[in-house]
């Protein structure tokens, strides 16, 4: 099985980097091809320890009305691969709920564990994680577009590498394997020098297009962490939009698990 | 860890600078408002006001600072409303005035704070820190600060482990004696009674620690000290009126508050154990909450909640609602952009009904409309506790603007 992933991991670094990817095709099955362009991914998205960003969240509907929420988002990778990240996200705007946070302990083989902070009545309440498919307060995204992305969460399968604007992307539907999602599927475009996720298209139970994210205006920090500065979630149904703008990134600010515990909820506010 | 307030518009008035990204402290936050309450039959006492509106309003601003990335915050935090019709509702209070310093796995907070502790959501049973702002709402949710000392411990393994020192005791507010929501009788409190013979500054524990171990979340605590409930007493004051003169006696009491959290449903359970308020008893409360996601293929969320309660406590002790009963509740949330929810539920034990009806929506930017109904159906008039509340009835229409 090592060797297996050795052989994968080496094969996808020779299609990313050479052209012997016709070599790389005939030893893996598309679903394996699949995985490992998302491992891939992952591995060159991990590595940051922690991050801290600031974000405002643009909420718009099809008669181009207007709503802002803004936020701070706190990232903890995991220490051991066999584990996920935590987040906590806080609430600035709207003032009615500013202070308002939600922390999430991802793990990659049971339901991820979530909390909301309500500072109005200092009241920190487990809440269940069911709701993935639910809309994160109000916005097109969902809570899984923004909390359940690792590798062993999905099954996945390589379709075809095209060409996505100036550079080729390797094009990998991802079906969820958690219980509770919204979609029947995922289709999501990578590009193959730096196996960046430029765009993902939702599928609903139906297999209609539901929604479509694109990551824009990528940047680079400490010459290793590309992050895309713009997130655009267009819901196909109802015409409505969600765009995510980041600030700076800072990465290894050391945020430890204390942070993230949900007794650190109550320091918040 | 630099915390980083993004609110540009009050901030930049206090602060020499407003830098787009990360605005730093101090953040000036908090609200004001109207919020007028409808009482919708005529009175069941004398001198009571008649049906109809009782304007109020509220002012409730926040100051936090902090410096050291965070590791060290201050905060104050006031409470003011004028009722038109309760002299006593017409009140202030400090809730949060404190300094808190973090070092390491240690935190420690000096001053007055606000600490909720439990799961459940018709009773409060296990929270018992800070006094209880009667005249605020009858739902005993708002609550008075408390002046402490408070250490707490965290570490992976273990969990939470706090202990706070209370010095300064805070008495319940209670309406004045010709408002509505009386109860049995106008409650004197001008001339409470303490067991203690230090009254009011008796020095009071309490102790918690809590975890979370998978999918359980736990918490233990123990307090020993004045209790938040009063006795209420029927006395005869200097002009010859039945009143009820509140009398606060020393407790210990054990608690726990448990919940286990699995798909869409989560398990709760709260129980304590007290000493002090005539015989030794205990009480409980222990439901569910179930939440139906993105209902009929909307993005808006259905929650189902029931609990029952149960209270062993023998007639020498605080009265109370909750001797045998029972609560059901709907929460609606329709996760749109204005963050609308709608909750409603009663509360119901042999005596009566008391129906719970909120409902709350963001308004532009920073405004927010809230509707609160509190309807007290079916009484018996020979209950001593809740018949006093029968022609009590009310709607709350608040509109607050948040700073």
């Amino acid at each position: 099985m090592k060797l297996r992933l050795i052989i994968l991991a080496l094969a996808l670094a020779m299609s990313a980097t050479s052209s012997a990817e016709e070599a790389a095709d005939r030893a893996v099955t598309p679903q394996e091809k699949g995985r490992s362009i998302a491992e891939e991914a992952e591995r060159r998205y991990d590595g940051f320890g922690d991050s801290v960003v600031d974000l405002s969240m643009r909420l718009s509907n099809e008669e181009g009305r207007e709503r802002t929420r803004r936020l701070t988002w706190k990232t903890l990778e995991a220490d051991l691969p066999g584990d996920g990240d935590k987040s906590l996200t806080i609430f600035h705007e709207p003032r009615d709920i500013a202070g308002t946070a939600f922390l999430t302990h991802t793990h990659v083989d049971r339901d991820d564990d979530q909390w909301l902070y309500l500072p109005s009545l200092k009241r920190v309440k487990r809440i269940a994680s069911a709701n993935k498919s639910s809309a994160f307060v109000g916005s097109e995204f969902a809570y899984e577009d923004l909390l359940s992305d690792e590798v062993e969460k999905f099954n996945f399968l390589w379709l075809r590498d095209e060409a996505c604007g100036e550079i080729q992307c390797h094009v990998v539907q991802r079906v969820p394997t958690y219980p509770d999602s919204g979609y029947s599927k995922q289709v999501v475009w990578i590009e193959q020098e730096d196996f960046r996720p430029l765009r993902i298209d939702y599928y609903d139970h139906e297999n209609r297009l539901l929604k479509t994210l694109a990551f824009e205006d990528y940047r680079l920090y400490h010459e290793r962490f590309w992050r895309a500065q713009q997130m655009r979630m267009d819901n196909r149904l109802t015409k409505k939009q969600t765009t995510l703008t980041f600030g700076d990134f800072e990465f290894r600010s050391g945020l430890g698990d204390r942070d993230f515990d949900p007794a650190a909820l109550r320091r918040l506010r | 860890m630099t915390p980083r307030y993004l609110q540009p518009t009050l901030t930049c008035l206090l602060a020499a600078s407003c830098s787009t990204a990360s605005a730093e402290y101090p953040d000036l936050s908090g609200s004001l408002g109207v919020e007028p309450r409808i009482f919708l039959d005529e009175p069941a006492f004398p001198g009571q006001p008649g049906s109809g509106l009782s304007p109020s309003a509220v002012v409730a601003p926040e100051l936090r600072s902090g410096w050291n990335d965070g590791d060290d915050q201050l905060t104050v935090s006031l409470f003011a409303r004028y009722d038109g019709d309760d002299a006593s509702r017409t009140h202030w209070d400090v809730r949060e005035a404190y300094w808190r310093h973090t070092e390491g796995n240690w935190t420690v907070l000096v001053g007055v704070n606000r600490v909720f502790w439990g799961v459940t959501e018709s009773r409060h049973l296990v929270d018992v820190v800070n006094q209880t702002d009667l005249v605020e709402d009858i739902d005993e949710e708002d609550k008075l600060g408390q002046p402490m000392l408070s250490i707490e411990h965290w570490d992976p393994g273990t969990g939470s482990i706090a202990l706070f020192v209370m010095p300064g005791f805070r008495e319940r507010t209670f309406p004045a004696a010709d408002a509505r929501l009386l109860g049995p009788a106008p409650v004197d409190t001008g001339n409470a009674e303490y067991e203690s013979s230090a009254r009011g500054r008796r020095v009071d524990w309490a102790l918690r620690w809590s975890q979370t171990i998978g999918s359980w979340d736990l918490g233990w605590s123990g307090f020993h000290g004045t209790g938040r409930e009063p006795l209420l007493i029927p006395r005869t004051d200097s002009s010859g009126n039945s009143v009820l003169v509140p009398r606060y006696e020393v407790i210990s009491q054990l608690g726990a508050d448990i919940q286990y959290t699995k798909d869409a449903w989560l398990w709760k359970l709260e129980a304590i154990g007290r000493r002090g308020h005539g015989s030794p008893f205990a009480a409980i409360v222990a439901g569910f909450e179930f939440t139906a996601y993105g209902l009929r293929g909307t993005s808006s969320d259905l929650g189902l909640l029931a609990e029952y309660l149960y209270d062993g406590r023998d007639t020498v002790a605080p009265p109370t609602f909750y001797d045998s009963a029972w609560f059901g509740g709907v929460r609606w949330s329709l996760n749109d952009t204005q963050d609308t929810t709608v909750l409603g539920g009663a509360l119901i034990n042999d005596s009566g009904t008391i129906a719970i009806l909120e409902a709350a929506r963001r308004m532009g930017r920073s405004w927010k409309i809230t509707v609160e109904a509190r309807l007290f159906v079916n009484v018996d008039v020979r209950d001593p506790y809740l018949a006093g509340f029968r022609n009590d009835s009310y709607l709350t229409i608040a509109i607050s603007r948040y700073l």
